[in-house]
């Protein structure tokens, strides 16, 4: 069902919950099992924990047309008390969720009886105080806040500041920061938007925050270019105080150089130091301190640059994938066609390529690396270039805050890989 | 497949485009005889599908911006790459219809970049209808308030989504549901005297002939209202 094709996956800041949203609206949310003594096999494992549905599709009568209840990001916040918060967006409304647990109910009112009908007064003779008395644990999830109706674009990103009392969302031409506590006003911070649209050259593709300067954020753009802005040189950060951006390859030119140039991702590392960003054939890291070029860059799927013609026709070239860090910043994974996703591991400048797929992969069996043979004779376990299945992309991966488990979105079925237990 | 489903039959490719001397392999770049296809035929070919993918962008009721933009730089990009004495390919338009859609067609590259710039400058309206006020960015919270009187929604219904697109079937689509005794009204004065059908203008057309760019403006901003015909208000209005 094209429904539950899912758009969003992201761990909570412990690592003990895992979101996603789908097409649908709906999002669903997983929690890690305790570990227990009893039961070693099933250490670490994530089973279902609350499913709702955050948006609806909606209809904008002024413009006559309809808003797709696709869930664009979902981004938790640092969990403060029992209950949890997440943000989830679709196109144009940012909703705060509160996910709490529900374990105890109150039983023994006075006034009504245990179906919660009204009981005659006449019949009551005694007064008594009414009870907790354990129940079934329910988990509920109910909208706290609606941010709607700042956003003209689409969309792509949001990102809650360290301050954990504001938060950014980004369309195509426009930035909004926001105060949890205040929906019915945002900040405009950053305006792209030319006086004429036919001057339009350049779009906002992804934004994000500063893990540690609450200050600070970076975008990127559909020319290739990241700008780091902060917030405390002026009100409308338009000029931004750093600029990023390689300059193009002459021998790589062809007509889809800024397609392909054009930033997907962009994510600060956890340590705050370095932003990777995905564009469309490969995976880069910029130190904050260098912007003409990036410090390390690594080919996602370097084959696909003689394919691009087909792929501008089957506008696969548009795809846009993300990107994660580990949580020692020394991997990074993205993904790719065919079901496949690519790890590279910075320190040792290995990669490999897996595959997210039930055929290949039994439960608790070891991933097998896979290779795409680009030319000359493919060997027994190769898959060559032309049988690639471009409708199968992995667009969407996450790991955990700080264990090696990683969540993997293809299309619609999730892949949760945990390194083997010893 | 990569290749699958994304070949067209050469037949339909020799019939249909003339001057294009290659058939659907240049697709596959990697295919060996790519390197021996004409440059100019190959831009071409991207050419017309950047045109389509365009339209096609432009026909969605909200265009995905990111798409359209980086749609129309490439397109710009494959243009300035062409010899600048290449003629756009001629659009299939039906014989009857007006010269007006074929002279904008075969006009130079300059009036293609006007038509996309005029294209892109419709999605001005989006912001209109959105009410969004401006943002404030000195003066504190600018606050975004909510609803507002939509604006310019006549506009929006007359041209339809947002296209006005001149690279489709002219601007025929455009003219079919209006009263065309507006262009019988003695009130529009024309700026050019190609309007008037004299005795040297040797067309058999009823229609006026060719419109500049400039008639053309002015005639959309008449149907949209900005510009008001002088005649009485009738009833009801």
């Amino acid at each position: 069902m094209a429904a539950d094709i899912i758009s969003t996956v992201e761990f909570n800041h412990t690592g003990e919950l895992l979101a996603t949203g789908d097409k649908g609206g709906r999002v669903v949310i997983f929690q890690r099992e305790q570990e227990s003594k009893n039961q070693v096999h099933r250490r670490g494992e994530y089973n279902v924990y609350s499913t709702f549905q955050s948006h609806e599709p909606e209809f904008d009568y002024l413009k006559s047309l309809e808003i797709e209840e696709k869930i664009n990001k979902i981004r938790w916040l640092p969990q403060q008390n029992a209950a949890y918060f997440l943000l989830s967006t679709n196109d144009k409304t940012v909703k705060l969720w509160k996910v709490s647990e529900r374990d105890k109910r109150p039983e023994g009112y006075n006034l009504k009886d245990e179906e919660g009908r009204l009981r005659d007064p006449a019949t009551i003779t005694t007064l008594r105080v009414p009870v907790l008395r354990p129940m079934d644990l329910m988990v509920e999830a109910t909208p706290r806040r609606v941010f709607a109706n700042a956003h003209t674009y689409h969309i792509n990103s949001i990102s809650v500041n360290s301050d954990y009392e504001t938060y950014m969302s980004a369309d195509d031409l426009r930035i909004n920061l926001w105060n949890f506590e205040i929906t019915n006003q945002s900040f405009n911070i950053v305006d792209i938007k030319p006086a004429n649209m036919e001057e339009l050259t350049e779009v906002i593709t992804a934004a994000e925050f500063h893990p540690h300067h609450c200050n600070t954020f970076v975008y990127s753009s559909s020319k290739g270019t990241i700008r780091l802005c902060d917030m405390r040189a002026s009100a409308l950060c338009d000029r931004h105080t750093k600029f990023f951006e390689e300059p193009e390859d002459p021998s790589n030119r062809s007509f889809f150089s800024e397609i392909i140039s054009s930033i997907s991702d962009v994510k600060f590392s956890h340590s705050g130091r370095y932003i990777m960003t995905r564009d469309y054939l490969t995976v880069k890291v910029w130190d904050l301190n260098m912007e003409n070029r990036p410090i390390e860059t690594y080919q996602v799927h370097d084959y696909l640059r003689s394919k691009l013609c087909s792929l501008y026709e089957n506008d696969c070239i548009f795809d846009k994938f993300e990107c994660v860090w580990n949580g020692s910043d020394s991997v990074i994974m993205t993904g790719s066609y065919n079901n496949f996703f690519r790890m590279f591991d910075r320190n040792t400048k290995r990669d490999v390529t897996l595959e997210a797929s039930r055929e290949n992969s039994k439960p608790r069996a070891i991933l097998k690396p896979r290779k795409v043979c680009v030319g000359g004779k493919r060997r027994k376990d190769e898959i060559s270039v032309d049988s690639l299945d471009f409708s199968k992309k992995i667009l969407h991966t996450a790991w955990h805050p700080s264990e090696n488990i990683i969540a993997v979105a293809a299309t619609n079925n999730l892949y949760i890989f945990q390194d083997k237990v010893n | 497949m990569l290749s699958k489903g994304l070949k067209r039959k050469r037949e339909e490719e020799e019939e249909k485009e003339e001057g294009l001397s290659v058939d659907s392999w240049w697709l596959d770049q990697s295919h060996p005889a790519v390197s021996q296809t004409p440059p100019a035929a190959a831009s071409s070919s991207l050419f017309d599908l950047s045109v389509l993918k365009l339209h096609h962008s432009l026909r969605q009721s909200e265009p995905d911006l990111r798409h359209l933009v980086l749609v129309v730089n490439t397109l710009r990009r494959i243009q300035a790459s062409m010899e600048p004495a290449t003629a756009l390919p001629p659009v299939p338009t039906p014989p009857t219809a007006p010269s007006v859609a074929d002279s904008l067609l075969a006009s130079s590259d300059a009036g293609l970049s006007a038509s996309m710039a005029s294209l892109l400058e419709d999605l001005n309206h989006i912001e209109d209808l959105n009410q969004v006020p401006e943002p404030q960015a000195d003066e504190g919270p600018p606050g975004r308030s909510v609803g507002g009187v939509p604006a310019n929604l006549g506009a929006l219904d007359l041209l339809g989504p947002a296209t006005g697109c001149l690279l489709d079937d002219g601007l025929e689509g455009l003219f079919e549901d209006i009263d065309t005794s507006m262009y019988d009204s003695e009130l529009w004065v024309p700026a050019s005297e190609g309007l008037k059908p004299g005795p040297e203008n040797g067309l058999a057309k009823e229609q006026t002939p060719e419109l500049d760019e400039a008639e053309l403006d002015y005639l959309m901003d008449v149907l949209v209202g900005t510009q008001a015909l002088e005649r009485p208000p009738g009833p009801g209005r």
